[in-house]
């Protein structure tokens, strides 16, 4: 597994996309339907886009609901400054209309009025910065994390390695490589004939035109999970709105970011950052599954893994000694 | 008028075409230039604009490729900065800032000569790289690399462009400071100058001084793309950060650039169609030297999420939020200014009215923005495209287009329709609101921005805004109608006051203005100045 910081090259890349296309992948999807099965029903709380959305969802963590209260307080604020601003106006067109027979007053200045209106907002803005200020400490405070994942972005396909969990480094896990899923990428071309409503996630029923992936994250419930996030071409930006978690990926810089979320579920970002041609075309898809089914996944990971050698090894033996065909 | 005077304005008349539009040093004929090339250029990136509401109609691709959609937002975004906004408050200072503070001319004409005809070129040189193998630039108006470092050979023709435009507005912005410190008439103290001159001059500075700063990151790109430096190459040590650092140093002034202008119009306009005056003056100019220091100082508020460390958060959380201080005043002054007046609602006033109204909502999201945590919501989403556009269309546009309103009578010596103007208005208006508001809620609900195709979950409100963009677009056909009509066939003649309550010494002289004024300094009449006393 690669935990090195940077660029490293496309061989790699390209040799991990053939492994995801092997038997490998097959039974790794197998294993985890088979864990997942009764779970899955229950995912569909999940929040996704809803058609005429509105306003930013609450999301699932303890961050992302402050910052949901974060944002209305401070929406809140600009309505009522936005009601006493615009009322004044429209009073003023209404009541004070030369046709109505106004005659204009000549005062240009109210030095108490003036002072007024400086020191308000300035304390209105305190009241907004001091909650902002130590929600920020909190959203940087990625200490005590008991998982650690690196998330790389590439053009366009986001790759994600097992570092550590519950104080062990994670081996023989594979890299995932997570790309847009092939429904949509077939709706998705120009003239493609298919419509993006026809895009539908069977489990859930909710329509997951360019919001799903190959294959997801998978993370633990309730736990503290730190992400590690880089790229190795150009920058993308990873980002759950569910999570709060959200950073850019950098190529050269390693970024992070932590979520810790409790309810198991489906959850649905997209790359935020411009990155190219198909910036629209890289979502991220993390599945949170409850601890013990997530041990059992990973336990099911890595006997695949080790197994997947092993069968590798053993084929790619006797091709050795044989002579080359054709 | 002297005979003198007239002696030349005779003589102007026998200019042939060529020495007077191509040779010309005339402040007003370069004014024209100004205004119409970005008036022509307007409608280049609206048509951009169409192209790409039209790919977002509906979820899917219908009309072009993603990378072509990627092109259009980018050239949208710099044609619409540099060729539209830009140039055209460049045009109304060189016909107003000699007419508003009793100068014969720009102080250095042909300079101004030379900084309007490097834009044309540069614009030909920009919109030529839609024709040059690899396409044009499809890295946003940004040019973030290393994206930006894939694009084909034309980023040169970008670079270079971009190069001619800041020269173009740095000669612009001396020759502006050159003339508001040098030529002002007797008695027209800096403190008696109408808002929009100090607007000017105050945005003069922050040109001067950002422009080469921007000269700075884009040759850098270029080294990095063409002669094998590493600026920005991470592989070789180098920081793509860094550019964002120094792009934003930049761009974060360029937005004020684009504002205080604005805020000098608004203004002139707020006060003459109130009939009273401008409410607190010296606040109004201290607000704006004061937004302009502090546009220097938060830059780093677009790159919240770059991964800035806390206490850089912090520090640019907090002298965000302190912008809102003056620009709210601001905002309170335009407002007083409307109240117990004697209000009357031509075309200009109700540009202004809905400048204020639209600004402000922009303000809003804005201050909501500068929220650090909030802003990780927000960042890269439509959230951001809907407040920016409300600023520079809402607020810069409307301004521009309220100030020709303001100021076309005294340019042509005609008036325009009345009905045709505030159909123009009103369905601007309207359509604006349809066209941005949803961009809100798209952006909450997690559409990031620059893409061309999106989840079935955002198409109901990416449909309404669409249809809005449309609205808006086909509206601005009628401002056409509406100038070509008033400048060539309108038999209706203005005043030389041509409002009632205009105040300053641009409405003393006739309209149209003559080719030539005030080359004998005029004497300054407190009573005629709209802020000639200020001690009341």
């Amino acid at each position: 597994m690669n935990v090195e910081l940077g660029v490293s090259d496309y061989s790699d890349l390209s040799k991990g996309a053939i492994t995801m296309s092997s038997s490998n992948c097959k039974r790794r999807i197998t294993g985890a339907v088979a864990a997942l099965g009764a779970t899955l029903v229950s995912m569909a709380a999940a929040a996704n886009p809803v058609p005429w959305q509105m306003n930013l969802d609450k999301g699932v963590t303890p961050i992302s609901h402050q910052i949901w209260n974060l944002h209305m307080a401070a929406l809140w604020v600009c309505v009522a400054l936005g009601i006493l601003v615009f009322g004044a106006m429209f009073i003023s067109i209404v009541r004070f209309r030369r046709s109505k027979g106004a005659v204009a007053e000549t005062w240009s200045h109210n030095t108490l009025l003036e002072l007024g209106w400086t020191i308000v907002p300035v304390l209105i803005l305190a009241g907004l910065a001091t909650p902002a200020t130590i929600l920020t400490r909190e959203m940087y405070n990625a200490t005590d994390a008991q998982m650690t994942v690196k998330v790389t972005g590439y053009q366009w396909l986001w790759r994600y390695d097992y570092i550590s969990y519950d104080g062990k480094p994670v081996t023989k896990v594979p890299t995932i490589y997570s790309r847009l899923a092939w429904d949509s990428n077939t709706a998705r071309q120009l003239d493609s004939g298919v419509s993006p409503w026809s895009v539908v996630d069977k489990q859930t029923g909710f329509h997951d035109y360019l919001l799903d992936v190959t294959h997801p994250l998978v993370i633990p419930a309730g736990v503290k999970v730190r992400f590690l996030i880089t790229a190795d071409d150009v920058i993308h930006g990873w980002w759950v709105p569910d999570f709060a978690a959200k950073r850019d990926a950098i190529p050269g810089i390693m970024n992070d970011a932590w979520a810790k979320v409790d309810k198991p579920g489906l959850y649905r970002g997209q790359c935020y950052v411009l990155c190219g041609q198909d910036h629209s075309a890289m979502p991220i898809v993390v599945k949170v599954l409850p601890k013990d089914q997530f041990n059992a996944w990973l336990a099911e990971q890595q006997n695949a893994a080790t197994l997947d050698k092993a069968a590798r090894t053993a084929q790619a033996a006797p091709q050795k000694s044989a002579p080359a065909k054709g | 008028m002297s005979s003198t005077a007239q002696a030349i304005h005779h003589e102007e008349h026998h200019q042939s075409f060529f020495e007077r539009w191509v040779m010309s040093t005339n402040h007003k004929d370069i004014g024209t230039l100004y205004l119409s090339f970005s008036f022509l250029m307007l409608f280049v990136g609206g048509s951009f604009a169409m192209l790409i509401r039209g790919e977002l109609f509906e979820p899917g691709l219908q009309l072009i490729q993603p990378y072509f959609f990627n092109e259009l937002t980018s050239m949208h975004g710099l044609v619409m900065i540099f060729g539209v906004i830009m140039p055209s408050f460049v045009g109304l200072a060189n016909w107003m800032i000699p007419m508003q503070i009793g100068a014969p001319d720009m102080a250095l004409p042909r300079l101004n000569n030379l900084s309007f005809w490097i834009l044309p070129f540069a614009f030909v040189l920009l919109l030529s790289t839609f024709f040059m193998p690899g396409g044009a630039p499809a890295a946003g108006w940004t040019m973030y690399p290393p994206l930006v470092l894939q694009g084909g050979e034309s980023i040169a023709f970008m670079i270079f462009a971009i190069h001619l435009m800041g020269i173009s507005s740095i000669l612009g912005s001396i020759n502006i400071i050159a003339t508001i410190l040098n030529l002002r008439a007797p008695g027209m103290d800096l403190l008696k100058m109408p808002m929009f001159c100090w607007s000017w001059l105050i945005t003069s500075f922050l040109v001067i001084a950002v422009m080469p700063v921007l000269a700075g990151a884009v040759t850098m790109m270029l080294f990095d793309r063409f002669f094998g430096t590493n600026f920005f190459n991470a592989a070789a040590g180098g920081d793509p950060v860094m550019y964002q650092h120094v792009f934003w140093f930049f761009g974060h002034p360029e937005v004020y650039i684009m504002i205080l202008p604005a805020f000098g119009i608004i203004s002139e306009i707020v006060p003459t169609f109130s009939r009273k005056p401008l409410f607190g003056y010296k606040a109004m100019v201290y607000a704006i030297a004061c937004i302009a220091f502090l546009s220097f100082i938060v830059w780093s508020h677009h790159m919240f999420t770059v991964g800035l460390p806390l206490g850089a958060e912090v520090f640019f959380m907090f002298s965000t939020m302190l912008i809102a201080v003056p620009t709210g005043v601001k905002i309170f002054n335009w407002v007083t200014t409307m109240w117990k007046g004697s209000l009357s609602f031509e075309p200009p006033m109700l540009w202004a009215i809905a400048f204020i109204v639209l600004f402000s909502i922009g303000g809003f999201s804005g201050v909501m923005m500068a929220l650090v945590p909030a802003d990780f919501q927000y960042n890269q989403t439509y959230f951001i495209v809907a407040h920016f556009h409300y600023v520079l269309v809402g607020g810069a546009l409307f301004s521009i287009i309220g100030a020709v309103y303001y100021w076309l009578p005294k340019w042509s010596g005609h008036m325009y329709s009345n009905f045709w103007s505030k159909l123009h208005f009103w369905s601007s208006a309207i359509s604006v609101n349809v066209l941005f508001f949803p961009q809100h809620f798209l952006g909450l609900a997690g559409m990031p921005r620059r893409i061309p195709d999106y989840n079935v979950a955002f198409a109901d409100w990416n449909m309404v805004s669409s249809i809005g963009g449309f609205w808006f677009g086909a509206t601005q056909l009628i401002f056409v109608g509406v100038v070509i009509h008033c400048v060539f066939f309108s038999k209706q003649k203005a005043t030389s006051r041509v409002w009632e309550h205009a105040y300053g010494l641009e409405w003393t002289l006739p309209s149209p203005a003559p080719h030539h004024s005030f080359t004998v300094p005029p004497v300054i009449d407190d009573s005629q100045l709209a802020h000639g006393d200020i001690s009341h």
